[in-house]
């Protein structure tokens, strides 16, 4: 074994020093601003810089079994044994560059925009451990381990939400993200306990063995299990019914928008149904459910964010939507092409949202100077942006056209393959058609939404104000380095995997090949299986519909008839109903928020902890006793002569009995 | 030697002193019941030490000797109640009343 391998440890160590750093001075020293800077980003960097190294040493062996390095037992209770173990494989390699890769950019641009905040220390501590959790998450060698990095993940996510928290609503999205995880990790944990019941072992290498040889393929037991982890993974990676926390988390700053909710953790739910591969295509009713739930997450949050003004709003839900393409793939059983539209998706998107970021950064400093009160993420009040943040403009345009899937972006590539493989499905499985035609049709919208954000955001007329619009100006270099970086990797990080068929190697496929080709009875067909004709129709079709959403959005919509968000009139119709999210917070409300509220405070809290404990146990209690101390009071007569008779009345009884 | 008859005495002379006790209100007159049943024991005793052996008559020196410490006492307090409440009626004595 190369010795680079053997440096895993250190990669989730360093990120966990630095939050330890960063947490001392944050409580010691919180004005220590360099400091934090120089550890919260260079224990990513170097962490990087490990990653590198070990990825390296990774593809000298190129094993076909994971490497699994065990540190020390971590529980051991009856039959379950469970070590501290990492694992590394091509796919958590994958991950791994992605996470500590665009998590260093975000932590460099992190620098730049929060430098004024109080809670600066704070915040880095925070979010090195997010990085030290989802590293636990990706690298973890069983469902144990990894659950303490999906746990933590969603830890760090609520801390960082609420990260304002002297505001309510930014603490109430907090709690939010955090109750709505609940729900899904509630599926992780059934999956395990399943699993483990099954198997006796939690262990990744174990349980896959184990069950491409004992399971039953479409069996009860595996459905179960794969359907209770997509439930985990929809809360985790924000998928229809679970995805209404992911638009609330935008109240965090942005860069942890960039790297929590768009490029590293919600991005864990696809990485588990990668990982689990073996047994997702043992169940093909779970990946038709996996694959339906994308694909109508896809064209659903896809509807939504047409009608969204914040700008963040509309990259959430541009989120959610990507997320469900990227399920659409791990479902359909095109694993490589799911986690290498994460590659990409982690790219553009946290390129769009560090964009959107350095545009808000500028606002805010505008409305800042001027002491004037609007909202400063509403595209309604920007406008005309591209004569002042030029870079920001130009980078933000790579990234739009490489989401909306234009050739030769990361997006292209990418998106282009998971539907190249709904469709190959089809052809045994005919739904897969209809998901197809859903991906399609998002990807439309997706062209849409995102030249619209552009055209308001960048074109047309300067909306911002008289006053504020000297105060517009292009963030600092540590902000829009990052940006670069990420600029050239949206452009070019699709030829990762150009398609055999286009003259290509699929070089990332091959590359997760040991990984995620196991016993895939149920995989479907490769993508080189369909002809090679229909397949460039496939692409000429997605390319299309990408220009036409693009054209059309410039065509249909006018930046000049816009006026700031404090003039606005009432959205109607349709449009309304979109701007309102199809009222799907309120429909949970009144379904499921308002009846638990009910059941807690009038059931639980009044009837049965105020009712019954308080009132009947408790209370209860005394009143009796009380009772029954009157009762015996009244035996205290003080009279002599009664306790005298009651005295006689006892020896005789005791008399009569002892002489009977 | 009347041995029946000194217990029949005996026996009345205890359910006298329990009757007393148990109705009448004077403390006074219920302290001379009690000295009235520990007399009939006394005269148990002596009764049976007959038959069984001298320690009876033993026993009635002790409960003579404790009678006599226990009427020192129980005059005492009755003296004591009498000087703070003007009266040894026992209806009227009923501090412990819950």
């Amino acid at each position: 074994m190369t010795l680079a391998v053997t440096w895993l440890w250190l990669i989730p160590l360093l990120p966990l020093a630095g939050f330890v750093a960063n947490g001392a001075l944050a409580l010691l020293r919180p004005q220590a601003k360099s400091a934090v800077s120089v550890i919260g980003v260079g224990v990513l960097v170097a962490a990087f810089a490990v990653a590198v190294a070990v990825v390296a040493g990774l593809a000298e062996l190129h094993p076909a079994e994971p490497l699994v390095f065990r540190y020390w037992q971590w529980m051991v209770v009856g039959n379950l044994h469970v070590d501290a173990a990492l694992q590394l494989d091509q796919l958590s390699a994958v991950m791994l560059l992605v996470v500590t890769g665009v998590g260093s950019l975000i932590h460099v641009f992190s620098v730049g925009y929060m430098r004024e905040d109080p809670g600066y220390a704070r915040y880095f501590a925070y979010l090195n451990l997010f990085v030290f959790f989802m590293l636990v998450l990706v690298l973890g060698a069983s469902f144990p381990v990894m659950f303490v990095g999906w746990e933590g993940v969603g830890l760090c996510s609520y801390l960082l939400i609420g990260f304002w928290f002297t505001e309510k609503a930014n603490a109430d999205a907090g709690k939010k993200a955090f109750i709505v995880n609940r729900i899904g990790d509630f599926g992780f944990l059934v999956a395990m306990f399943i699993l483990f019941q099954q198997f006796g072992s939690l262990d990744f290498t174990d349980v896959f063995t184990q069950s491409a040889t004992t399971l039953v393929a479409g069996g009860g037991v595996v459905t179960a299990v794969t359907l209770f982890l997509f439930l985990g993974c929809t809360g985790k990676s924000a998928q229809i019914p679970l995805y209404t926390w992911l638009p609330d988390a935008m109240a965090g700053p942005t860069p942890v928008s960039a790297l929590i909710h768009a490029a590293t953790m919600v991005t864990a739910g696809v990485y588990l149904v990668a990982r689990c591969h073996v047994l997702f295509s043992l169940a093909p009713v779970s990946q038709e459910v996996v694959a339906g739930v994308g694909a109508l997450t896809a064209l659903f949050a896809a509807t939504i964010a047409l009608k969204q003004w914040d700008i963040k709003k509309v990259l959430a839900y541009s989120t959610v939507s990507q997320l469900g393409y990227m399920f659409v793939g791990v479902g359909t059983g095109a694993y490589a092409a799911g986690i290498f539209h994460l590659a990409t998706h982690a790219f553009f998107k946290a390129l769009l949202f560090l964009g959107s970021g350095s545009v808000i950064h500028a606002m805010h400093h505008a409305y800042h100077a001027t002491h004037a009160h609007d909202d400063a993420q509403d595209m309604r009040n920007m406008g005309g942006l591209r004569q002042y943040l030029p870079w920001t403009f130009a980078l933000m345009w790579i990234a739009t056209l490489a989401i909306a899937g234009v050739p030769p972006f990361a997006g292209f590539f990418s998106k282009d393959e998971i539907l190249g493989a709904a469709f190959a499905r089809g052809a045994t499985q005919p739904i897969w058609y209809l998901y197809w035609a859903m991906g399609l049709t998002a990807a439309l919208l997706t062209a849409f939404y995102m030249t619209r954000m552009m055209l308001y955001t960048f074109h047309g007329p300067n909306r911002t104000g008289e006053k504020e619009r000297t105060h517009l100006h292009e963030a600092p270099r540590s902000m829009t380095g990052p940006l670069v970086v990420l600029g050239v990797l949206s452009a070019i990080g699709g030829f990762l995997n150009v398609p055999v068929f286009m003259g290509g190697s699929a070089r990332l496929e091959h590359w997760l090949a040991p990984a995620l080709e196991g016993p895939a009875a149920l995989a479907a067909p490769a993508a080189d299986a369909a002809a090679g004709a229909g397949e460039w129709i496939l692409v000429a079709l997605a390319v299309a519909i990408a220009i036409v959403g693009i054209v059309a959005a410039w065509r249909l919509l006018d930046p000049t008839h816009l006026v700031p968000a404090r003039l606005a009139p009432a959205e109607t119709g349709l449009g309304k109903i979109l701007w309102q999210k199809w009222y799907v917070d309120e429909l949970y409300d009144a379904l499921i928020v308002h009846p638990l509220v009910w059941l807690s405070r009038r059931v639980l809290w009044q009837g049965v902890d105020q009712g019954v404990i308080d009132g009947g146990g408790v209370n209860g209690a005394a009143r009796t006793m009380r009772a029954l101390g009157w009762l015996g009071s009244r035996l205290q007569t003080g009279e002599v002569g009664f306790y005298v008779l009651l005295f006689v009345g006892g020896v005789l009884a005791v008399l009569g009995l002892a002489t009977r | 030697m009347l041995f029946g008859p000194a217990l029949a005495v005996s026996a009345m002379l205890f359910v006298i002193g329990v009757a007393g006790v148990l109705v009448r209100r004077n403390a006074i007159v219920i302290f001379m019941c009690v000295e009235l049943m520990l007399n009939a024991v006394n005269l148990t005793f002596v009764a049976l030490a007959q038959r069984l052996g001298v320690a009876g008559q033993i026993f009635v020196f002790f409960v003579m000797a404790v009678a006599a410490a226990e009427a020192a006492v129980g005059l005492a307090i009755i003296l004591a109640i009498f000087r703070h409440k003007e009266t040894v009626d026992l209806r009227n004595i009923n501090l412990l009343r819950g």
